[in-house]
C-alpha cells in the first residue's frame, strides 16, 4: 500500500509511443459476452444548461467485473457515473441525449427511478452515513422499501454489515451513532447500507479519496470480493487503484471517452497517445 | 500626531463599547425594575396564593384577590393552541420553501413571509376582530371573542419565525444526506421525513420555542380578539385573559397593591420567557457539540 503516492513504472512510459488511433481494445472472447452487457450507454450527451459535460459516450459494462473510470478532474467521469442511476435528475438544469440501457431496458424511458436506484446502488466520495445509529443506517434502505419486521431487518442488517467486512468492528455498537465511526468504517457502513437493498450494480464515486491508505486497502479488498456477486463501476483519481482493482478501464478527457478496454491493455498498451500521457503522469 | 491618533482610536472604541453596554444595561435594569416593583406583593399575598388562586378581585376593598392562575392557564392555553395550528402549517411551508419552491415564486413567497413578520400587531388585531372573530362565531357559536380566535391570530403571527428558522435548518442539512437517501431509492417524501427532518430537528425545535416565546409575549392582537374576561377559560369558544392582557388592561387605573400585582405578573411572564430562552440555548449548544 505504500505505493499510493508514487507512480509505478508502466512499461510503455519509457518507450513513448505515438499512436493516436482512437480504438477500443477488445478481444474476441469479450465479443461473445456482448449479449449480456449489464449496462450499455449509446451516444450519450449531457448538458448542464448550455454547457456540454459529456460528448457521445458509448460504453458497455460487463457483469461481475470491476470497471474503473479514470481521468483528470472535471473530465466528466463522475457526471457519467451519475447518469447510470439517474442522480443527475436531482439537478434541474441537466438534460441529456442518447440512451442508457440497464439489462436491455432504457432507464430514461421505461424505468421507474425508485426501482432503478434499488438495483443500482451508489457509494459517494465523502462517507455519508445518516446522523442515526449504525443499525438504522443499514436498515434505512429496507425500511423505505417497505420491510418492517424486526427479525427480518435484523437479519438484513447483520448480513449486509458482514458482507461489507465491518461486522467485527461494529457488532457491539449497532445502536451507537454512525458518525462516531472512523472514516474508513463509515465508508464500509455506506457500502453495507447499499448492499442492504440487494442491488445488482454498485456505483462508486471516488470511494477512497477521503480515506487513509489502510482504510483504502480494506475497501479495495472488499471491492475484489464484492465483484463475484455485483457489477461494480468505480470512478477514481488514483491510477494505481484503477490498475490494482479494475478488470476494465475507461479513460475520460474533457467530457469524452478517449479509450476503453481491458485494464491491462489500457495501462500497459494504450492505443491513444493521450491515455498514455495521462497514465505516465504527464498531465492531470 | 501619533499620540492623538491613539486617543482618537480609544475614544471610538469606548463609544462602541458604550453602545454595546446599552443593551446589556437595559436587560439588567428592566429585570431589576420589575423585581423591585413586583416582589413586595409577596409581603401581603403568599406566592402560592398569587400563582395558584383563580380569584382576581384587586379592587375588592374588604378582601382583595390577587390570584393569576386563570391568566397563566390562559396564556398557556392560547399559546398551545396557537402552536397546534401554526407549527404544522409553518413546518409544511418551510419544507415547501426548502425542497420544492423554485425561482421567482420562491423569492416572492419568502418576501411575503418577511412582510408577515413586519405587520404591526394592532393590525393583526383589527383583522382578527373583523374576520376571525366572526368566523369563529359563525362556526362554533358564542361571541367570537375566544381562546380560539386568539390562538388563530397568534398562529399567523408566529408563522414567520417558524418558517424562517425551520427552512434555514432544513437547508443546512448536508447535501450528502439527501443524495445518500435518494441513491438508496427513497422517494422525496421519505427523504424529507426520514432524513431531512430528523437531521434538522434541533433547528426546528428552536424555531418552535422562539414562536412560543413570541406567542406568550404577544399582547395587543390577543387583547383585541380573545375576550379578556378574568375567568378560568373553558372550551375553545370561551373568553380568556392572558398574563400580558392582565397587565395592559388594569394598568390604566390600578393603584396600590393592585399596581404592584401587575408588576408581579410581569415577573412571572419574564420567568417563562427566560425559561424558553434557556431551553433554546441548551438545544443549540447540544447540536453544536454533536456536529463538532
Amino acid at each position: 500500500m505504500g505505493t499510493t503516492f508514487t507512480l509505478p513504472k508502466f512499461k510503455q512510459c519509457e518507450e513513448n509511443k505515438t499512436t493516436s488511433e482512437n480504438k477500443i481494445n477488445m478481444t474476441e472472447e469479450d465479443d461473445t459476452a456482448a449479449m449480456n452487457f449489464k449496462i450499455i450507454t449509446k451516444n450519450l450527451d449531457l448538458f448542464y444548461g448550455d454547457f456540454q459535460a459529456l460528448y457521445d459516450i458509448s460504453m458497455d459494462i460487463r457483469p461481475n467485473k470491476v470497471t474503473a473510470l479514470i481521468g483528470p478532474s472535471g473530465c466528466g467521469k463522475s457526471t457519467f457515473l451519475r447518469t447510470l442511476n439517474r442522480m443527475n435528475d436531482l439537478i434541474a438544469s441537466v438534460h441529456l441525449n442518447g440512451n442508457v440501457y440497464y439489462d436491455q431496458t432504457d432507464i430514461y424511458k421505461n424505468y421507474d427511478v425508485i426501482e432503478l436506484r434499488k438495483r443500482i446502488g451508489m457509494v459517494f466520495q465523502k462517507p455519508n452515513p445518516f446522523p442515526m445509529t449504525v443499525f438504522d443506517n443499514v436498515a434505512y434502505g429496507p425500511r423505505v422499501h417497505g420491510i418492517k419486521k424486526k427479525n427480518q431487518l435484523h437479519d438484513i442488517v447483520e448480513k449486509s454489515i458482514k458482507k461489507a467486512a465491518l461486522w467485527d468492528e461494529v457488532a457491539d455498537r449497532l445502536h451507537e451513532p454512525a458518525l462516531g465511526l472512523s472514516g474508513g468504517q463509515q465508508q464500509r457502513l455506506c457500502i453495507a447500507r447499499v448492499l442492504a437493498v440487494e442491488p445488482d450494480v454498485i456505483l462508486m464515486d471516488e470511494p477512497t479519496s477521503a480515506l487513509d491508505p489502510i482504510s483504502t486497502a480494506r475497501i479495495e479488498d472488499l471491492i475484489e470480493e464484492l465483484k463475484q456477486n455485483y457489477t461494480i463501476i468505480i470512478v477514481t483519481h488514483n491510477m494505481q487503484q484503477a490498475g490494482r482493482i479494475s478488470d476494465f478501464t475507461g479513460f475520460f478527457l474533457n467530457g469524452k471517452l478517449i479509450e476503453m478496454g481491458k485494464a491491462k491493455d489500457i495501462f500497459f498498451n494504450p492505443a491513444d497517445k493521450r491515455t498514455e500521457d495521462y497514465i505516465c503522469g504527464r498531465f492531470g | 500626531m501619533k499620540k492623538s491618533r491613539i486617543i482618537v482610536e480609544s475614544i471610538i472604541k469606548g463609544f462602541f463599547l458604550g453602545c454595546a453596554l446599552v443593551a446589556v444595561l437595559s436587560v439588567v435594569l428592566i429585570t431589576l425594575f420589575i423585581f423591585i416593583k413586583g416582589v413586595p406583593l409577596f409581603v401581603e399575598v403568599s406566592p402560592l396564593k398569587f400563582l395558584f388562586s383563580t380569584r382576581w378581585e384587586p379592587t375588592n376593598e374588604e378582601s382583595p384577590g390577587f390570584g393569576i392562575f386563570s391568566f397563566i392557564i390562559g396564556s398557556f392555553y392560547v399559546t398551545f393552541l396557537a402552536l397546534l395550528i401554526g407549527v404544522p402549517i409553518g413546518l409544511a411551508c418551510a419544507i415547501f420553501l426548502a425542497e420544492f419552491a423554485k425561482g421567482k415564486f420562491a423569492v416572492m413567497l419568502r418576501r411575503v413571509v418577511e412582510l408577515l413578520a413586519g405587520i404591526p400587531s394592532v393590525v393583526y388585531g383589527l383583522f382578527g376582530v373583523i374576520v376571525i372573530c366572526s368566523l369563529v362565531r359563525e362556526t362554533f357559536g358564542g361571541t367570537g371573542f375566544s381562546v380560539l380566535s386568539g390562538a388563530i391570530i397568534l398562529a399567523i403571527m408566529i408563522l414567520p419565525t417558524i418558517i424562517n428558522i425551520s427552512e434555514i435548518s432544513i437547508r443546512s442539512v448536508p447535501e450528502e444526506y439527501r443524495e445518500g437517501s435518494f441513491a438508496m431509492g427513497a422517494t422525496h417524501w421519505q427523504t424529507i421525513t426520514k432524513v431531512l427532518l430528523p437531521a434538522s430537528k434541533s433547528g426546528i425545535l428552536a424555531a418552535i420555542i422562539l414562536g412560543t416565546g413570541r406567542a406568550i409575549g404577544e399582547t395587543m392582537a390577543v387583547l383585541m380578539v380573545a375576550g379578556n374576561a378574568p375567568i378560568m377559560p373553558g372550551w375553545i369558544t370561551s373568553k380568556v385573559r392572558t398574563l400580558t392582557m392582565n397587565i395592559v388592561t388594569d394598568m390604566s387605573y390600578a393603584s396600590g397593591n393592585h399596581m404592584v400585582a401587575l408588576f408581579t405578573t410581569g415577573i412571572i411572564l419574564f420567568f417563562f420567557i427566560m425559561l424558553l430562552n434557556i431551553t433554546i440555548y441548551i438545544i443549540t449548544r447540544k447540536s453544536r457539540i454533536r456536529n463538532a
